[in-house]
């Protein structure tokens, strides 16, 4: 982890999915268990020069996402470690009912990787959109939800789960982000790392909007407000003790994503602050069918920019004291 | 109620040795293949659930796959090179469950958990409770994307390995099934056999009257697959079909087996009524009568 000296909106950006294609050759270099499974997504995934070092080991089953999943399913049976790398409103939304039968429910050693979710597909609107994908996941047992926020923990992450046994899902982002972490952070799986320290109301969220969260808290701490900002990549399971404890030492959270406002991260945290340290919670994310729009101005539209995010955290102090 | 010794004891016949001949062979599964029914007759009565129809119209190709197809036994289960089989029709699980009994997967006295609180024995079958199950199906049009995946890995491997997977025939009116047809078919994966439980039945109604399949043997040859037509209750048939495949190089095989609801049951067999009914104390009995009536095959030597 790091805390930058220049300001964290001020740092180059990195499409995660370059992370993810160096990762993964990486790891099929070393391991000839490790194959990608892709619904004609390969240019989507990034995945031309993986297919052209292991053109045995890309299979593309056509534009066939319930094909996709099950045959990543049977890939495994046959002991080989499937990474399903498709944009994550088709995989998760078109083939739900395999992703829980055949890889949680089978307990089937499948990475299941949703590229370019949220709002990554801006314009293309809805349909495109994939912001249900953590509140439909999170609700199958026996599966591992992890959204990584930079290249480096999409990378870490991705070598965590290929040393892991059992199904994971991970999302690789598409819009482009600054480096949150050190090049040596190491993904431990459900725990949470405090990016920031504070004590006057905390900041929990990931992915495309983590850094987001740490430019709002630059921007508290200016006017003297002190916000701790939890870097939360494991959805599932969730670091409860973590969101405990910011229940308890500071006067609220705000949990801020790329995603549906019921049912994901800030569902997850608010499941847990009611059932163990009731404390005010305010739910960051896209709550309705999004209008036309760029992923970036859409974030901005629903309160996920810096300033909307440290505009929650304002309002919540206010309203709590 | 509860399940006592007397409706668990089908015996575990298990397989005869390989350099058996064709009649022997055919003889031994006929003969299973009506233990399997006798069991499994017990299993639903005595639940006060099941599929009986659909096991009874599959049971003879399970009996067949296990009894003389698949390169499985008891102590290969996990063995990375074994066959592998996919019921795809999960909903015969009772089916399976009584054959991985006479097989001597499963003990034949857990049989008598099947449905009850805690049983491994779902309703559906579950890969990490039951030895054997290889992938927890039960929603329909699971079975062949997972068998094409494993049949890829294989590939992959450079195997020998085979790939059984067995569909209903209403489950064909998923589309997931035809879109594993087409990579199988791209893959050229000769060594992915699929078997159709073609008993022309699905839950309420006929295929033809619900969403008509044929001509299913154009459609499966349009998509690549080199088709095979037998009698599903034929153990002959059956085998030689099975063990023969592929038929065709670089192509995935296509068995279409004809088989009948509640067979060989008087009062079951093509009805349709039988998808899930459970047989009442009389039908049981005469269930039971006309499966004990049929004459036990004679053995020259011990099964092994």
């Amino acid at each position: 982890m790091s805390i930058l000296d220049t300001s964290i909106a001020d740092q180059p950006r990195y499409d995660c999915r370059d992370a993810y294609v160096e990762t993964l050759a990486e790891l099929a270099h070393a391991d000839h268990r490790i194959v990608g499974v892709v619904n004609d997504s390969v240019g989507s995934s990034k995945l031309n020069s993986f297919r052209k070092a292991f053109p045995d080991r890309l299979i593309n089953v056509g534009i066939a996402e319930q094909d996709m999943v099950g045959v990543a399913s049977g890939l495994a049976n046959g002991g080989r470690i499937p990474f399903v790398s498709a944009a994550s409103c088709f995989l998760t939304g078109r083939a739900l009912e395999q992703i829980k039968a055949d890889v949680a429910y089978s307990n089937a050693n499948v990475k299941l990787c949703g590229m370019s979710p949220g709002v990554a597909y801006g314009e293309l609107g809805p349909t495109h959109h994939s912001i249900e994908d953590i509140a439909w996941l999170r609700a199958i047992a026996n599966l591992t939800v992890i959204v990584p926020a930079d290249p480096v923990e999409t990378a870490a992450a991705l070598r965590w789960a290929a040393a892991s046994d059992g199904p994971v899902f991970i999302r690789v982002s598409r819009m482009s982000v600054p480096k949150v972490y050190a090049d040596d952070y190491e993904f431990r799986l459900g725990r949470a790392i405090t990016v920031r320290s504070g004590d006057d109301v905390t900041l929990i969220s990931n992915g495309t909007v983590l850094w987001r969260a740490l430019a709002a808290a630059e921007q508290l701490a200016a006017e003297g407000i002190s916000a701790r900002v939890l870097s939360m990549p494991t959805v599932k399971p969730l670091d409860v003790d973590a969101v405990v404890e910011a229940a308890r030492e500071t006067a609220g959270i705000v949990t801020a994503e790329e995603a549906v406002t019921g049912g994901g991260l800030g569902g997850a945290v608010a499941e847990t602050v009611v059932q163990h340290h009731p404390a005010r919670v305010s739910i960051l994310g896209i709550p309705e069918f999004a209008p036309t729009g760029s992923a970036g101005y859409l974030l901005d539209r629903y309160g996920l920019s810096p300033e909307g995010i440290a505009d929650s955290a304002r309002q919540l102090l206010k309203t709590s004291s | 109620m509860t399940l006592t010794v007397e409706h668990t004891t089908m015996p575990v016949l298990g397989r005869l040795p390989i350099h058996s001949s064709r009649a022997e062979q055919v003889a031994h599964i006929a003969e299973v293949a009506r233990q399997i029914r006798i069991q499994d007759l017990k299993l639903v009565h005595h639940a006060g659930a099941g599929h009986i129809g659909g096991d009874f119209s599959a049971i003879d190709i399970l009996a067949t796959l296990y009894g003389a197809v698949l390169d499985i036994t008891p102590d290969t289960v996990t063995d990375h090179e074994r066959d592998r089989f996919i019921l795809s029709k999960g909903h015969v699980a009772g089916a399976l469950y009584t054959t991985l009994a006479a097989f001597g997967f499963l003990p034949v006295e857990e049989l008598a958990t099947f449905l009850k609180p805690e049983s491994a024995l779902n309703g559906h079958p579950n890969r990490r409770k039951v030895a054997g199950v290889e992938a927890n199906t039960g929603p329909l049009g699971h079975g062949l994307p997972v068998a094409v995946g494993h049949a890829l890995s294989a590939k992959l491997d450079v195997s020998l390995r085979r790939t059984y997977v067995l569909v209903g025939d209403g489950e064909l009116q998923e589309g997931s099934n035809w879109e594993a047809m087409m990579a199988a078919s791209q893959y050229q994966l000769d060594r992915l056999t699929v078997i159709v439980d073609r008993n022309r039945l699905q839950q309420g109604a006929t295929t033809k009257e619900t969403n008509d399949l044929d001509p299913l043997p154009d459609k499966a040859m349009a998509f690549g697959f080199a088709v095979v037509e037998v009698n599903g209750h034929d153990h002959g048939e059956l085998l030689d079909v099975l063990s023969a495949v592929p038929f065709r190089p670089g192509k995935p095989t296509f068995v279409i087996a004809h088989t009948h609801k509640g067979h060989p049951i008087s009062f079951m067999s093509n009805n349709v009524a039988w998808h899930h009914r459970v047989p009442d104390a009389a039908e049981f009995r005469q269930a039971l009568t006309e499966l004990e009536a049929v004459g036990r095959p004679r053995y020259d030597r011990e099964p092994s």
